[in-house]
């Protein structure tokens, strides 16, 4: 079998006296779509930190393609090609939807400068749908757009691994088919990706396998189906009563 | 590089060759008052490199070009000049690069306090080892005139302004712009964000310190509370913000007014100059928040037809 893209062995993030993610274990294939789930405040969006760098794990090791990176600072691993989104949209106010494109291209995991990274900038906001939208100011988008802006950005240095942190989220139902087949058409590019994500829908249509979270602990693990009929999965999420 | 970048290039050698005959006119007020503009148009400029971009306050310009005055104070006797400022040059930076590691992890307030701290910590320690020599001061007695001073600061604001062109086309320049609107996303797209600060920092560390080193044989005289008067970094700041500092010419579009304004308040009410600045630097922050080129910037941007997709 071949080494997964990311592993993640023992992983754990203690607060003070919160454990937040206690000995997470899971390897993410290539070419493989996963989705984290987990009721609000399981420790998901923590472990998203604790891949991407911007939170230092306590405990337990992060691989990738079978190399360390627990202790590399942030920029690095996203050099080495894990490249993230925000759970909140967060794009460069003063510079132009390319610019801001260009800003994923220029000092990640595969480097362009100059007109071959406007060219490569520009083709990736026509792979996500905003053709034509490069000089407008991101103040100017609408709310799907910002998100697809920073979709681009990510795209931008050729990443082994994708982290999108419910990236559907807050759209309306319209957006979120859009999304949905965005993502949809990633995954058909062989792209590796792990997602946060609430939206059930997305979950079933995106999903190879699933881990879910809850309380900061692994609860379960395997094909969407599989995970959404587990009754632990409902106790963690409606409670005992449902199950 | 494109037929514009060519244009601007020649405009600007131009420009600056004409500024270099202002001694020929024989006027020493206007020759001095050059001077002062040219010593601020590289000490603003120099500035905006880092804290334009990056929205870091420095108010440590006066402990840099106070260590640049005493490089040629302690060495004008026994070293060629141009050895002086470039010493002066590696000191500025040094000096930068220990503050700014130290530093630059702050952010905000704690960065500008820390800064104006660091200026008046380098002016007691100077002044303390001044003290011990058993003189309050030192003699810069040279033959170096007003009119090669002017020159020279000319030629080093000639070459910020070189640099911070080509910075600004450099994927350091573009990591600074993406490190000032967001250091989180600058960190997670792969920029060592305390290096490219650490580096642009020495900038204008280094041009502070060559320019107190030119400047130091027109005092004659120097000591501690003349070379690090912590007057010239607020004076600095000011004169960028007023132009703006988001754009390279931005500086200079504040330092040349407000020098004519400053002389000619300092002459009138000698006694209340202090004041005065502090007046001018709170209806700069309050009215003009991007200066003079932000303003160009708003009213061009409302005289431009509405662009039909933005309203989409």
């Amino acid at each position: 079998m071949n080494t997964p893209v990311l592993s993640l062995r023992n992983v754990t993030k203690r607060f003070g006296g919160l454990v937040a993610v206690n000995a997470m274990t899971f390897d993410v294939a290539e070419h493989q779509v996963m989705g984290l789930i987990g009721p609000n405040g399981s420790g998901k969006s923590t472990t998203m930190n604790l891949i991407s760098g911007a939170l230092k794990v306590s405990g337990g090791e992060v691989l990738l393609r079978g190399s360390p990176i627990t202790t590399l600072p942030a920029e690095q691993i996203n050099r080495r090609g894990i490249a993230r989104t925000f759970q909140l949209v967060r794009l460069l106010p003063s510079m132009s939807v390319l610019e801001n494109v260009v800003a994923g291209a220029v000092f990640g995991h595969r480097r362009r400068w100059g007109h071959e990274a406007r060219t490569h900038a520009e083709s990736l906001l026509a792979r996500v749908g905003l053709e034509g939208k490069g000089h407008l100011r991101v103040g100017q988008l609408t709310y799907i757009d910002t998100k697809r802006v920073e979709l681009a950005r990510v795209l931008a240095s050729d990443p082994k691994l994708l982290l999108l942190d419910e990236w559907l989220a807050g759209l309306n139902p319209t957006e979120l088919q859009i999304g949905i087949s965005l993502i949809k058409s990633l995954r058909d590019d062989g792209r590796t990706i792990i997602l946060v994500e609430h939206v059930m829908d997305a979950i079933r249509s995106l999903c190879d396998t699933c881990v879910v979270m809850a309380s900061g602990t692994k609860i379960a693990e395997g094909t969407p189906q599989q995970v959404l009929s587990d009754p632990d999965v409902i106790r963690a999420y409606l409670g005992d009563d449902d199950v | 590089m494109t037929g514009t970048d060519i244009r601007n290039l020649c405009l600007s050698a131009l420009a600056l060759g004409i500024c270099a005959l202002l001694p020929l006119s024989g006027s020493g007020y206007w020759l001095s008052i050059g001077v002062t503009i040219v010593m601020f148009t590289a000490l603003a400029t120099s500035w905006a490199l880092f804290s334009g971009p990056t929205h870091y306050i420095s108010l440590a310009t006066a402990a840099f070009f106070g260590v640049g005055t005493y490089v040629t104070g302690l060495g004008f006797e026994t070293l060629p000049f141009w050895s002086l400022v470039g010493i002066a040059a590696v000191l500025g930076a040094v000096l930068a690069a220990l503050v700014g590691l130290a530093t630059l992890r702050l952010s905000g307030v704690y960065f500008v306090i820390f800064t104006l701290g660091l200026a008046e910590l380098v002016r007691q320690v100077i002044t303390w080892v001044q003290n011990r020599s058993g003189q309050k001061g030192l003699y810069v007695l040279t033959d170096i005139s007003e009119a090669d001073i002017y020159w020279m600061l000319l030629a080093l604001a000639g070459a910020v302004f070189l640099a911070g062109w080509l910075i600004g086309r450099s994927r350091l320049g573009f990591a600074l712009r993406i490190i000032g609107d967001d250091e989180t996303v600058a960190v997670h797209s792969g920029i060592n964000t305390a290096l490219s600060k650490v580096l642009l920092f020495m900038v204008p560390g280094s041009v502070a310190a060559m320019t107190g080193a030119i400047l130091a044989p027109r005092y004659v005289y120097i000591e501690p509370s003349l070379a690090f008067a912590p007057m010239l970094s607020f004076q600095v700041v000011i004169m960028a913000l007023l132009g703006g500092a988001g754009r390279l010419w931005g500086p200079l579009v504040g330092v040349i007014p407000f020098t004519l304004l400053w002389e000619s308040i300092s002459s009138s009410f000698p006694q209340q100059t202090t004041l005065l600045l502090g007046v001018a630097f709170l209806v700069i922050v309050y009215l003009l928040p991007r200066g003079f080129v932000g303003l160009l910037d708003q009213i061009r941007q409302r005289a431009a037809p509405k662009d039909p997709e933005a309203q989409a």
